[in-house]
């Protein structure tokens, strides 16, 4: 369709990568609109968490007199029961919410990817690990950060492993699918005919095709992730209240709701548009990775 | 079938066994002493002691586990720490509110989200297919608490249609209870009705791609009777695996909606329970919702044998 088929010469073919840069850019947004839209978000979000403290004030400085204040042009965000600004709390408190999301996602993704590859390829492994995955998986997520957390300490990292933990077996699950159905590829059975060994074999063609799965899968598990932050932090469970986080402001609204909604609806709405930019963007990784399931979905 | 079902009651044997496993070592796992950390930081020497010897943490781990599964078994989860009631009994207390809720939300999500995903997949490529799904994402982007106070925020506090918190049992009459119950059953039910839609809009457009349906269409049968007999009946399983699935969804849930909208029932329970790090009561609770979620999908599994007659293994 792009005349694969004409024999370009060598001049060509230059003059062709170096214009391809740009083009290649448009005609992708052009054709992925919902994959651009929702990484520009997600990268203005972060962006915005990490100059927080340039941007604004400091999210823990208390002013009395300023308590549940709406918002103004001196506060754009409104004051909470404190008086602390809710935009610098909001900008401060994403960057827990982003790194835990980011770290979860990273995390998981990769204990997954072991634990899948070892058992789609070993048969008694497999056997007793999708036992155990099944009733990993069988434990409400919630119930097992939470009391994670609780018997821990609400540390970043400690809420990192507490929301990974329970992400572990549905990584894991769909990588050893995708083994399993890799492994009865003519390929593969070529490889394993001219005699390639067990560890060059998963990583020259096992490893390769789960890498589009799991960036969609990652994507999942980063905004499920970003979303249990905030649960535990809204619940009281989370990173200690001198860490604002998402979560952690709503929860401070809880009490004052009905005076000021937007001590909850701020982080809210911050939470909701990175959950759905994380979502949107792994819908279009999907559809863009995989086409033939585009088609179905 | 009956092989076929026995089988799978049996299959999940050892997937029971690895949730109590868990859910028994879950405290063990920390680092240091789990009685000091039942305890608390605060706690004195000699309620630490006290609770080492009320957890039974002094014996061998694998005689702890012995007595605990073998208690289990005979219904008795424990008593609390605090209250030094029975876990059994602290459970039944609750659960009316949490299984109202539930099932409303269970109800409102099927009724909304099935006949949407139908007709997303009836009118694929057209705007209403478009904006179902557009409402499916953003049903599975909103957090459960966000969406929560959003409902409560226009329908209680601006229209004061419903009351803001609490709950209201049925027994007390339908109609105190629907206005409690419909704004937390809608703020649960969302993100599991955006699923449910999405599967069976996916499910359907499968099938309505197979030769059968060109088959149906071709006999000259009504367009309606080809989608509800022939492709939704197709369809089913997928979408009742996820309903089976998304129960999962909505136990976490629930633990969430009940803190928003201040019903105490188990979520509620369970949140302070950690909070005082009542270990027995989180043991027994999550042992339980684990046992229905295991449950749940025993009997989807059960019910392929009868929605797909070609499934017998």
């Amino acid at each position: 369709m792009d005349g694969r088929f004409d024999v370009p010469t060598l001049d060509q073919t230059e003059r062709e990568t170096r214009k391809r840069g740009v083009v290649r850019l448009k005609e992708f947004g052009r054709r992925h609109p919902t994959v651009v839209a929702s990484a520009a978000v997600l990268l203005f979000l972060i962006i915005l968490t990490i100059a927080a403290p340039y941007l604004s004030s400091d999210p823990l400085d208390i002013s009395p007199r300023n308590r549940l204040k709406a918002p103004s042009s001196e506060h754009w965000f409104g004051t909470d029961n404190l008086g602390r600004d809710i935009y610098s709390r909001t900008l401060h408190g994403g960057r827990i919410s982003l790194t835990v999301g980011l770290g979860v996602g990273v995390l998981a993704t990769l204990i997954g990817l072991v634990v899948g590859l070892v058992s789609g390829y070993s048969r008694p492994v497999d056997a007793v690990m999708m036992r155990i995955m099944d009733g990993w998986m069988a434990i409400p997520e919630i119930l097992l950060a939470i009391t994670f957390v609780a018997i821990t300490s609400a540390s970043i990292q400690n809420v990192i492993l507490a929301i990974a933990i329970p992400e572990i077996p549905r990584v894991a699950r769909l990588v050893r699918s995708i083994v399993l159905m890799i492994r009865e590829q003519p390929y593969v059975e070529a490889a394993v005919s001219i005699g390639t060994r067990l560890p060059k074999m998963l990583l020259r063609h096992v490893l390769p095709n789960t890498v589009a799965p799991l960036l969609v899968q990652g994507t999942y598990v980063f905004a499920s992730a970003v979303i249990t932050e905030a649960l535990l932090g809204f619940i009281g469970a989370g990173t200690p209240p001198e860490i604002p986080s998402w979560g952690n402001i709503m929860a401070d609204g809880r009490k004052y709701f009905q005076l000021a909604p937007w001590i909850i609806f701020i982080p809210g709405t911050f939470l909701t548009l990175a959950v759905l930019a994380v979502n949107v963007l792994g819908d279009g990784l999907r559809d863009m990775l995989d086409p033939r399931l585009a088609r179905q979905m | 079938m009956w092989g076929y079902i026995v089988r799978r009651l049996l299959a999940t044997i050892p997937v029971v066994g690895v949730v109590a496993v868990f859910v028994f070592l879950l405290l063990h796992l920390a680092p240091g002493d789990p009685a000091a950390v039942v305890a608390g930081s605060y706690a004195m020497p000699k309620d630490v002691e006290r609770i080492r010897e009320k957890l039974g943490l002094n014996e061998p781990i694998y005689i702890q586990f012995g007595k605990w599964i073998s208690n289990v078994v005979q219904g008795d989860l424990g008593d609390s720490i605090f209250s030094e009631m029975p876990v059994t009994t602290l459970i039944a207390q609750r659960i009316e509110p949490t299984l109202s809720l539930a099932t409303t939300s269970i109800l409102i999500a099927i009724v909304l989200a099935v006949p949407l995903g139908i007709v997303a997949a009836w009118k694929a490529g057209t705007w209403i297919d478009h904006m179902v799904m557009i409402l499916a994402v953003l049903g599975f982007s909103i957090p459960v608490f966000v969406i929560g106070y959003v409902l409560m925020y226009g329908f209680s506090i601006r229209a004061q249609l419903f009351p803001v918190q609490g709950f209201v049992s049925i027994r007390q009459g339908l109609i105190p209870f629907l206005r409690t119950i419909t704004l937390p059953s809608l703020a649960l039910g969302l993100i599991y009705a955006a699923l449910i839609a999405r599967i069976t809009r996916a499910s359907l457009l499968e099938v309505l791609g197979e030769d059968y349906i060109r088959t149906a269409h071709a006999k000259g049968l009504q367009p309606r009777a080809v989608l509800l007999r022939h492709a939704l009946k197709n369809a089913a399983i997928p979408i009742v695996t996820i309903i089976g699935v998304g129960i999962a969804m909505l136990i976490g849930g629930v633990v969430v909606t009940e803190s928003v909208f201040n019903i105490s029932g188990l979520g509620r329970l369970v949140v302070d329970s950690v909070l005082a790090r009542d270990y027995p009561v989180i043991q027994g609770i999550t042992l339980m919702f684990s046992g229905v979620y295991l449950l749940i999908n025993l009997m989807v599994d059960i019910s392929y044998t009868f929605l797909d007659p070609r499934i017998h293994y």
